[in-house]
């Protein structure tokens, strides 16, 4: 089986996720190529064809031209699967080769099960295996999902080049906004999420939060809906943390949030749903109505 | 301007989900329906164009499904879209992305559309797939993940959203499509005379067959809950009995309340 994976460069160096596509051709026992649109001195360290075209003539951001690449590197080496991260390069990259293909694409790979591949649905709370029912097919990984590995060794450079033309012109970069609160230094951090119901009951979460001698977090409904600011967002497009006791209050779970919080110590979730996906990294999940629970837990706190 | 916004009617997230005879996605009795929570977003953007650039604007709401699908249409309309568009398709639940964006890109070829704004992925499947597909069947520019929008000149400048908080700026000249994030703007409630007028809104029936269906590249099976690998304990009772087991098991499990927060 041979699989051509697709690396990704981030404002010139090749991105962290690298190895985790190697985890997984490795944990699937795959022949490996590899594409990358990237920087010439930052190159990926294996015994395979590396299809290459310079970042700097193609650029980080470019679908229309990157397709084109993929699709050249796919004649050429004739894979079973063109694999992609499900990132906001892959999940925006992978179905555009798809469509040009005409491939199956299977989305957000947790594991792999025999000949199908096992994927979250329903917000997270349920799986199901889905098989591709073409030749050659599309994959994109969920981040976190595939022990990373670094294979080393040295590459067979094969240049590819595609036209340039793109519906789509790409502008620029604006880094994440600096200042706001560094919950990445909190000892306990008490999080809101859309189960909060409305702005009144935030101060719910901040009085547990002031007891716990603790900052207040927020999952991405609770800043969408203006509840608290983007600063203290937790997850994927927010902030990574690790306090020593973590309560998730109404939030559900969604792979994103889990992403920025399971690394910390104790997790205590409230939450109406006992089913919520959040009891996959909760150590205590109490199932009640936080307008009622947060403020018994507050006052038994501070009194 | 011709827009199409594309929804998707879900059921309720907090739902208990229950495997079909077939094992292949959830029974659908007893549950809650409402509009995928990316495409109210895809819909508001789509309104405030329209009403942004006033006369000449139009916007046509479309989505597939059984009769249920309706009211998820209604409520759009009742948002501001200007006609309905409903492929029944009592099988949708089931069909792959490549299918469903063979219905949309299928009805879509011939109307020339100037802009067509969809969810970035619904909360039940979550391919992310389907906007993609339909803008390259159509040869559209595409942009997905979109947080900010703007349309001045003829172009789309749209504000991406990457990892990590981080943005990237992109510009397209129209047709083109693109996928909605949360958090683009805020979605508006219809209101009660707007409801009443979206009762006269006219909606077009199709067929999948007459919207284009193709056959599935992909099969799905073994929908389950998710295997909890950790050991959660779960507890449930009286609010006061479980505070009082919440804080034993903190005294038990963590240093946090010896360290001086709680007083």
């Amino acid at each position: 089986m041979k699989a051509l994976l697709v690396a990704e460069c981030r404002q010139g160096r090749l991105a962290d996720s690298f190895p985790e596509l190697f985890g997984f051709a490795s944990a699937l026992g795959a022949e490996v190529s590899v594409l990358l649109v990237g920087n010439p001195d930052d190159l990926p360290q294996f015994d395979g064809p590396l299809y290459f075209a310079d970042v700097r003539e193609y650029g980080e951001y470019n679908p229309d031209v990157h397709k084109r690449l993929v699709l050249k590197a796919v004649e050429a080496e004739q894979p079973d699967m063109v694999v992609f991260m499900h990132s906001s390069y892959g999940w925006d990259l992978a179905p555009r080769v798809a469509a040009a293909m005409k491939a199956a694409q299977v989305s957000e790979v947790a594991a792999i099960e025999g000949d199908g591949f096992v994927v979250g649905c329903c917000n997270g709370k349920m799986r199901r295996t889905v098989r591709p029912l073409t030749f050659c097919f599309v994959l994109t990984l969920q981040p976190g999902a595939f022990s990373p590995m670094q294979p080393g060794g040295a590459p067979a450079l094969c240049h590819i080049e595609a036209g340039r033309t793109s519906k789509v012109e790409f502008i620029r970069h604006e880094p994440p906004a600096a200042g706001g609160v560094d919950l990445t230094r909190a000892d306990v951090i008490v999080s809101a999420g859309r189960g909060v119901g409305s702005r009144e009951h935030i101060g719910l979460v901040r009085a547990l939060a002031e007891a716990l001698g603790g900052e207040v977090g927020a999952s991405r409904p609770a800043v969408d809906a203006g509840w608290l600011e983007h600063s203290r967002q937790i997850g994927t497009t927010g902030q990574t943390v690790a306090p020593s006791l973590y309560v998730a209050c109404g939030i559900s779970g969604a792979i994103q949030h889990l992403a920025g919080m399971k690394g910390s110590g104790f997790v205590l979730a409230v939450n109406t749903d006992r089913e919520a996906p959040i009891g996959e990294v909760a150590d205590l999940l109490v199932v009640a109505d936080l307008v009622k629970f947060l403020p018994e837990l507050t006052s038994r706190l501070t009194s | 301007m011709n827009i199409l916004v594309c929804i998707k009617q879900v059921p309720d997230m907090a739902a208990r989900f229950i495997p079909n005879a077939a094992g292949t996605w959830f029974d659908e009795s007893g549950l809650a329906w409402r509009m995928n929570d990316y495409d109210e977003f895809a819909v508001e953007e789509a309104v405030s164009l329209k009403e942004q650039l006033g006369e000449g604007a139009n916007v046509t709401v479309l989505s597939i499904g059984p009769d249920r699908v309706v009211e998820s249409i209604r409520k759009a309309m009742a948002m501001g879209c200007d006609r309905g568009v409903h492929i029944n398709d009592i099988h949708a639940a089931e069909r792959d992305p490549w299918q469903i964006a063979s219905m949309i890109a299928g009805y879509a070829a011939s109307r020339q559309f100037d802009l067509i704004f969809t969810g970035m992925q619904s909360i039940d499947r979550g391919s992310a797939q389907v906007g993609v597909l339909v803008a390259e069947r159509l040869g559209l520019a595409c942009a997905t993940t979109v947080v900010g929008f703007l349309f001045d000149d003829g172009r789309a400048t749209v504000e991406r959203e990457l990892e990590g908080g981080a943005r990237g700026f992109v510009r397209m000249a129209l047709p083109a499509l693109v996928t909605c994030q949360l958090g683009l703007n805020t979605p508006r409630y219809p209101t009660l005379p707007n409801i009443m007028k979206s009762r006269k809104k006219e909606i077009t029936l199709l067929s999948p067959e007459e919207a284009g269906l193709e056959a599935p590249l992909v099969s799905g099976s073994g929908f389950a809950p998710h295997e909890r690998s950790g050991s959660c304990t779960v507890i449930e009772g009286e609010v006061n009995d479980l505070a009082g087991r919440v804080i034993a098991v903190l005294n038990e499990k963590t240093a946090v309340l010896r360290r001086g927060g709680a007083q």
